[in-house]
């Protein structure tokens, strides 16, 4: 017994040392970079601007100014409707190639999920370059369109538009959608599938009453990995959207460049992360609500 | 039944058309890129001029280009080490180290997925100022370190589950120390995971724009570099061969993180999630 006891000690004082060394470098990036630099942001937001690097004083103007200008209400509003749209186009597209990876893909399932996640690997800055080549003015639309005939002469109706942000947008997160989807639907017992045939469901009714909903955390999870980034985001308005494609991450980046207001910019992100919380909110309570298994 | 199975593979086939039509819409703008950085033009339009490889030639002798090369091959190697270490050690605790503040920090650093790139931009940027770092390729290496992260500790984490628990514990039964378990037995059974997570974070830190726009100092990185050359129309063509070169390593790159990250463990297949 004392021997156990004896052998038992130096382990667990090994362990502790173990412990400290494996935690600390978690702790100090998600402590310091991830919770400290939100809390940072936080507090900016709560300053006046007088150009020093935290700001002065105690208020809450900037938020008065994001809540009462209607330029704000209008760019915010325009970030949540491009980001639903393009969410919305992704989820439902890439819905059909998640269930076909899932239960039709057999052998090449290996391969397809390579390649549908192999763009995801390649630049972000090319992938939205490639659409400013198709949709320019001289670009690859307009002369493929005058090439066949169909126009007369070039038009300046696709680039710079919101409607060219929620495409380039769209393609360029739609393999963010597939592999949350093909998940939750490749861990649908196939003995399910069966019940509902056996018992004798239609396979569209089998699909609406037993797939969709087991599918529904997958769907959740695949609209929050794309409504996040593109809400944010504000390369690809600079580079296909125009002037009238202002989205709030372009200026939460002209308060911290050209406009230099740094609070005002830390209290555009808080509500941008307010908006976020909103949504993963709904997105938890629509999966309590629909298809949870658990 | 028979009626059933022919239904299936009707839907089969006409799922597989429309997969084939995704992948090509997929496909087909990055795909320009490539087409037009052959192209004898500095138009990126139809018909094609004829072949060339002049813009490639470009390419060589160019300070510019090459120190941001160089900047984004140091940074993107030292961003990886740091989240790969992070996503080893945070995982495993998750796993192993039955304490509440492991699970914790394992919640935290998957959060990144949740904040978008700008967010992290900007709350790091007034970071690095606090502590008077500043704008550097320190403050590049940390904001990378961040966004990669989440992806390194997903895959860490989806292989130590699949290493199978009596593993570890017949280490430990035999009187191996901690130290001794996880660097003897856990980390050589999940080496093939430590190098894709190694190969994705640095692809990650590699091509990464929107938090290194607020971070980077006096010296770019590649994407900043490109990011800078898209304003003149005449270096666009450049800029396609610099494209389609940094698509072709990525997709080796890719490929092989791929492979490295399904080998072992008798093919137990996880999800790739």
């Amino acid at each position: 017994m004392s021997a156990i006891i004896a052998a038992r000690t130096p382990e667990a004082r090994s362990s502790s040392g173990f412990r400290a060394t494996m935690l600390l470098p978690g702790a100090l990036v998600t402590f310091l970079l991830i919770l400290f630099a939100l809390g940072l942001v936080l507090f900016l937001a709560f300053r006046g601007n007088d150009g020093s690097l935290l700001g002065v004083g105690l208020t809450v103007e900037n938020f008065a100014t994001v809540a009462t200008d209607p330029l704000y209400w209008t760019v915010t509003l325009r970030s949540l409707v491009i980001a639903g749209l393009v969410t919305l186009a992704t989820v439902v597209t890439a819905y059909p190639v998640a269930y076909y990876l899932a239960f039709h893909a057999g052998h090449r399932r290996g391969l397809l999920l390579f390649l549908v996640t192999l763009p995801f690997w390649t630049s972000y800055l090319l992938r939205v370059f490639a659409w400013k080549i198709v949709l320019a003015y001289n670009g690859v639309l307009n002369s493929a369109l005058i090439e066949s005939g169909i126009w007369s002469e070039p038009t300046l109706a696709f680039l710079n538009t919101p409607a060219a942000v929620v495409v380039t947008l769209a393609h360029a997160y739609a393999p963010f959608a597939i592999l949350p989807i093909y998940v939750a639907l490749d861990t649908i017992p196939k003995s399910l599938l069966e019940a509902a045939s056996d018992l004798g469901a239609r396979p569209f009714t089998a699909f609406r009453r037993v797939v969709l909903p087991n599918s529904m955390p997958g769907v959740l999870a695949a609209a929050l990995v794309v409504f996040v980034p593109t809400v944010g985001d504000y390369v690809t308005p600079a580079m296909v959207g125009g002037p009238a494609s202002t989205m709030i991450g372009t200026l939460i980046q002209s308060q911290f460049g050209k406009a230099n207001d740094w609070p005002f910019g830390a209290a555009l992100s808080v509500c941008v992360m307010l908006v976020i919380l909103l949504v993963v909110l709904v997105a938890r309570g629509a999966d309590r609500r629909f298809g949870s298994r658990t | 039944m028979k009626a059933q199975g022919t239904t299936t593979t009707r839907d089969g086939r006409w799922l597989g058309l429309y997969v084939l039509a995704y992948l090509v819409f997929l496909y087909l703008p990055v795909l320009l890129i490539p087409l037009f950085s052959f192209n004898d033009s500095i138009q990126a339009a139809f018909p094609l001029q004829g072949l060339t490889l002049q813009w490639y030639a470009t390419l060589y002798g160019n300070p510019a280009l090459s120190g941001a090369l160089v900047n984004s091959l140091v940074i993107g190697a030292i961003a990886a080490s740091g989240a790969t270490l992070c996503g080893i050690t945070v995982s495993y605790m998750d796993l192993y180290g039955r304490s509440p503040l492991a699970a914790t920090i394992s919640t935290i650093a998957r959060l990144p997925i949740l904040i978008p790139g700008v967010i992290v931009g900007i709350s790091l940027l007034i970071l690095v100022n606090l502590v008077g770092l500043g704008p550097s390729r320190v403050a590049i290496v940390l904001g990378h370190i961040l966004v990669a992260l989440p992806t390194t500790v997903v895959v860490m984490r989806s292989r130590f589950v699949a290493i199978p628990r009596t593993v570890r514990e017949a280490a430990l039964d035999l009187g191996a120390s901690d130290w001794t378990t996880f660097r003897r037995v856990m980390l050589p059974l999940s080496l093939p995971a430590v190098l894709s997570a190694f190969m994705l974070a640095f692809l990650i830190s590699f091509d990464e724009f929107i938090v290194v726009f607020f971070l980077a100092g006096t010296e770019p990185t590649l994407p900043l570099y490109i990011w800078s050359q898209l304003r003149f129309p005449r270096s666009l063509p450049t800029v396609m061969a610099l494209g389609t070169v940094i698509l072709a390593v990525s997709i080796i790159i890719a490929g092989t993180a791929e492979i490295l990250r399904h080998r072992g463990l008798g093919g137990a297949r996880r999800n790739p999630a």
